[in-house]
Formats: structure tokens, C-alpha cells, sequence
């Protein structure tokens, strides 16, 4: 099969939503919609997401291509479908910041990718433990873009733990890009560079969960 | 041989021709801190211009800066539209839920009139008595958000991507009215007193838009502003990258660029030198955790960078000194602008590089 991933990489970063659309369709004879989004989209999604770890691709070429890519999965593998890949259950949320590009872009991406996901949008400290019991959460992503609110990671890892609840902290925002110390002082278990980072991430921390 | 001592206007006015001054001028954008100062919250301190005032002059005087800022907080913009400030015990208020709701509102937008808005008046009278304070001793720096990039608060960074892309025809009404909104703000400030306006513009930055878009909206748009923007002006692009960019900043107009800490200050003073100055760009999320000698170390780096020639004013990256930086850090960092930024500079070219 021709890597269709670089053509496709480009339809995106060219923001044309119905080049993406028209490499979609005509790859469907060639392509189960896993393997499309599997070899296709995450591959073109990973090189963005490196492109702008390494300041060559702006943050708005990122925020597109997860949207575009994010309707274009959704019509391939619906919420809830079987081909979706096994995984424990996500959510991500802003903390006490009011900043949510970053955590709208993460989650286009990992829904881009073929993951389910809760989306909490703008949370405290007391909301977001609530939801993760609610929800039996055990991997989350807190984005921030203050460092107050990044600080406040600390608080809500403690909670985590006094409430013996099990889960995987991934954090992401310009304090943590900034700061590449910040995430250990504040007690995460990891940091992402990149939405396609998290993907990553999730995937490592996958394999440690119980 | 050392150069005799000039105030701080005349420091910064001879770094801005491309000379040397007696030493590098030093920007500590302390503009939360005067609360701690006053023993006063940070939402009690912004609710008064003599607040802010006292705050400026006291931390000036503790620290021996060579700025005061007539700017209280980055939402204060769409708070004179109508829009929500949230504000935090350890950090700078926030602009809360947009007031842009849909697309669809821009064309009914009306700018706030400037003579009758509370917290606009409360810059004007803020910049006023800082002004009747410091006469022509200190340069006071006021900001306005640039229109290309204030829409981030007025309607929330995603919605407005989308509106670029998908809806030129709105993006233009927006720009439109918040072109007039921004030129008539920073006038109103240059009239109070404000020695210069610092054009704060992240998006125009290459870390959130490519180049070929810039070019087409925030290049122009910026080139439009300065021309009517009666005073000097500084394009700050709060922490974005500028490299990529630094040419067609050149050809903006402005006289400063605020650069990132991401960036080589060796390399963008090779391309600044003698026609544009630099203002950073010191890790300001960092800075939190340097040590006395760590704080040093960076000052020196920077100045023996962007120093030499003039041109150079010393900064953090951002625009803004986080809350939770520590006294100790910042009395470190000016005491080393003061012993490693006297000209002529006594520290070998590329410090640390």
C-alpha cells in the first residue's frame, strides 16, 4: 500500500477540509477505517504534532488539523464503535484556567486517533475529583495555560490521593512547555509536548494500569 | 571607563538610538506585585488607580527598575466591552466566558466609548498620576491588545481560528471595528502620558499562526495601527516566537520587539542590530525556581548577547512576572543587570553559548 499519510499531511496543514475528505473516499477500497486511521491519520497527525514541538508548524495548523481530522474519524468509527481501540477510560479538563484551546486541540487529536474521551472543559479542584469518581476515571489530562493554575495541579494529585483514587495524571500547556521541571514538581506522572504526545502517553501509561 | 549616570528615561532613550547608555536598561514588568506591597488582594489592588500607582512607585523603589507600567490586567480590554474578569488570589485576572457568542453578533458590535468607561478611565488616571509623579524621570509603557489578537477574549481562541478560516467576511467587521478601538485607546493613553504603547500581538507570532497568514492579516494590520499610533511603539508577542518573522517586523514601524525565551539572542540581534531594539527574554515561568547565582547567570547570558551596541532593553519574555517568582529572584536578577549590564560590558560575547 502507498503511504498516503505524507499527501494526507498536507491536506491538513493547507487546512483543506475537502481534499482531506476526497482522500478519505478514495481510499476506502484500500483502507478498512481502522487501518485509515491507524496508518493515515495518526501518522499525519504525529508529524504535525513534531512539527510543532520543533517550531515549525503554528499552533492554529495544529487546532485545524485535529478538527478536520477529528469530523473525518467520527464518520469513520463513530462514538462507541466496536473497532474503537481498547482503552481504559479518559477524560481531560482545564484547571481553573479559562484558556481551552489546548485542551480543545488534545481532544480533537486523541478522538482523531480512535479514542473515547470525556471532555470536563473548565474544572476546579473539587469538580474534577467528583467527575473522575462519577466516571471511574483512571487516566487524566489536565491542561493549563496560567501557572497558577498549573501550580494547582499539586492540590488536585494530593486529593487524588487521599481519595485513594487510581489515576494517571498527564499534564500539557505553555507552563509545562515553559518549564520543562514544572510537571515532576507538581506530581504528574507524565508531560505532553504535543496533542499527539498524549496519544503517546496514554498508550505508555496504558500498559502500567492495573 | 565607566559612563556618568543617567536617569532612566535617558538610559532607555539612548538604548532605543542604537547607543550605549550607562548600562542596559532593565524592564522588571512587576505588574501584579504592588498588591503584595500594599497588603492588598490582587482584585482589590486593580480597583483603583492610587492603588496602582502607589504599587508602580513602590516597587520601583525597591527595586531600581527602569519602567513603570500603566497597564493593570490583559482582560481589562473586553471588561470596557461588556466581558466577564475572573480574578485569581495567585495570579493575573483572566477574561472569562467570551461576549462573543456566535459569529453572527460582530456586524452589531459597538466599540467602548473610551471619555465615559469605568475601567478605561481608571488606565487613563492610573497613567496620569504616574505621570504627575515621575515627570520625564522614568518612561511609563501602557498596552493595547492588538485587534488581531484581542479577539482571543473577546470570543475564545478556537471560535476565532475557525472565524479566520471560515468566515473572512466577519473576520474583517472585527478587525474593522477594533482597528478604530485600538488606535483611539492608545492615543488616549499617549495623551495621558504614557511614553510609549506596547502592541501586544501573540498571534501575529509564528507559534500560533504561519507566516503566510501573518502576512496577510496581522503584518498588515500592525503596519496600519503603528501609523496611527502617535508615540513609539513595541510589538510584544508574549513568550511567541519572533524569529521567523523579525524582517517583517522591521518593516512594521516599531521601535522594539519583545522576543521569546525559546529564541537566540545572539542571532536575532544579528538581525535587528542598528534598526530595531529587543526586549527580553528572560524565562519568566522559569525564573520561579532560579537561584540567586542561577538568576545571575541568565542575566549575564542575555546581556552579553543583545547587549553589546545598545539596542537592548532587559526583560522577562512574556510582558509579565508571574506572582509566585520570589522577591529574592528579582532583587537577583536587578542586582545583576546593574553589575553585568554597565557599559562598557564586561562579559565575553555569547556568555554561556
Amino acid at each position: 500500500m502507498t503511504d498516503l499519510s505524507h499527501d494526507f499531511e498536507q491536506t491538513l496543514l493547507s487546512l483543506d477540509r475537502l481534499a482531506a475528505r476526497q482522500l478519505v473516499t478514495a481510499a476506502q477500497n484500500t483502507y478498512t477505517p481502522i487501518e485509515f486511521v491507524d496508518q493515515v491519520i495518526m501518522k499525519a497527525l504525529t508529524r504535525i504534532g513534531e512539527g510543532w514541538e520543533r517550531g515549525d508548524i503554528a499552533l492554529s495548523q495544529v487546532y485545524m488539523s485535529g478538527r478536520i481530522c477529528e469530523e473525518l474519524v467520527d464518520g469513520l468509527l463513530p462514538p462507541g464503535d466496536a473497532q474503537r481501540k481498547d482503552q481504559p477510560r479518559m477524560a481531560i479538563g482545564v484547571l481553573e484556567d479559562y484558556h481551552l484551546l489546548g485542551k480543545r486541540i488534545v481532544y480533537s487529536v486523541l478522538r482523531a486517533e480512535g479514542f473515547d474521551l470525556k471532555d470536563y472543559g473548565r474544572v476546579t479542584v473539587d469538580e474534577v475529583i467528583a467527575k473522575v469518581k462519577e466516571d471511574h476515571i483512571r487516566i487524566l489530562l489536565i491542561s493549563t495555560l496560567m501557572l497558577h493554575s498549573a501550580l494547582h495541579v499539586q492540590d488536585l494529585v494530593a486529593r487524588l490521593k487521599a481519595e485513594n483514587l487510581d489515576v494517571k495524571v498527564i499534564v500539557g500547556g505553555a507552563p509545562f512547555l515553559y518549564d520543562d521541571q514544572l510537571w515532576r514538581e507538581v506530581k504528574a506522572d507524565a508531560m505532553g509536548r504535543s496533542a499527539s504526545d498524549a496519544a503517546k502517553l496514554i498508550r505508555s501509561l496504558m500498559g502500567g494500569l492495573a | 571607563m565607566k559612563k556618568e549616570a543617567m536617569t532612566s528615561m535617558q538610559r532607555v532613550l539612548t538604548t532605543l538610538g542604537h547607543q550605549e547608555p550607562d548600562r542596559v536598561p532593565l524592564f522588571l514588568l512587576v505588574v501584579m506585585q504592588g498588591a503584595r506591597e500594599l497588603g492588598l488582594s490582587i482584585q482589590d489592588y486593580f480597583s483603583k488607580a492610587e492603588y496602582v500607582v502607589e504599587g508602580q512607585l513602590r516597587l520601583r523603589a525597591k527595586y531600581g527598575h527602569d519602567s513603570l507600567v500603566g497597564f493593570l490586567y490583559a482582560p481589562l480590554e473586553v471588561e470596557a466591552w461588556g466581558g466577564e474578569v475572573i480574578y485569581a488570589e495567585d495570579g493575573p485576572p483572566n477574561s472569562g466566558q467570551p461576549f462573543i457568542r456566535n459569529a453572527e453578533m460582530i456586524p452589531r458590535l459597538k466599540a467602548p466609548d473610551i471619555g465615559k468607561n469605568p475601567c478605561l478611565l481608571k488606565v487613563l488616571k492610573t497613567i496620569k498620576l504616574l505621570k504627575k509623579r515621575v515627570g520625564d524621570e522614568c518612561p511609563i509603557v501602557s498596552v493595547v491588545v492588538s485587534p488581531f489578537s484581542v479577539p482571543v477574549m473577546q470570543m475564545g481562541f478556537g471560535p476565532y481560528l475557525d472565524l479566520m478560516v471560515e468566515r473572512p467576511d466577519l473576520f474583517e467587521k472585527l478587525m474593522q471595528v477594533n482597528e478604530a478601538f485600538c488606535v483611539e485607546w492608545a492615543n488616549a493613553q499617549l495623551e495621558a502620558g504614557a511614553t510609549a504603547i506596547c502592541y501586544f500581538d501573540p498571534v501575529s507570532s509564528p507559534t500560533i499562526i504561519p507566516r503566510e497568514v501573518y502576512l496577510r492579516t496581522g503584518f498588515t494590520i500592525s503596519k496600519n495601527m503603528l501609523r496611527r499610533i502617535k508615540g513609539p511603539t513595541t510589538i510584544h508577542l508574549a513568550s511567541g516566537r519572533s524569529l521567523p518573522i523579525i524582517n517583517d517586523l522591521i518593516q512594521t514601524g516599531t521601535a522594539v520587539v519583545g522576543v521569546s525565551c525559546f529564541e537566540n539572542l545572539a542571532e536575532i540581534k544579528s538581525i535587528c542590530r542598528g534598526k530595531i531594539s529587543i526586549l527580553g527574554n528572560l524565562n519568566g515561568i522559569e525564573m520561579r525556581r532560579w537561584t540567586p547565582k542561577e538568576a545571575e547567570e541568565k542575566v549575564k547570558e542575555a546581556i552579553s548577547q543583545a547587549g553589546p551596541g545598545g539596542g537592548f532593553i532587559l526583560s522577562d519574555n512574556h510582558g509579565e512576572i508571574p506572582w509566585s517568582v520570589p522577591d529574592k529572584t528579582l532583587m537577583a536578577i536587578c542586582e545583576a543587570a546593574r553589575r553585568w549590564g554597565s557599559y562598557p560590558l564586561n562579559i565575553p560575547e555569547h556568555y554561556g553559548k
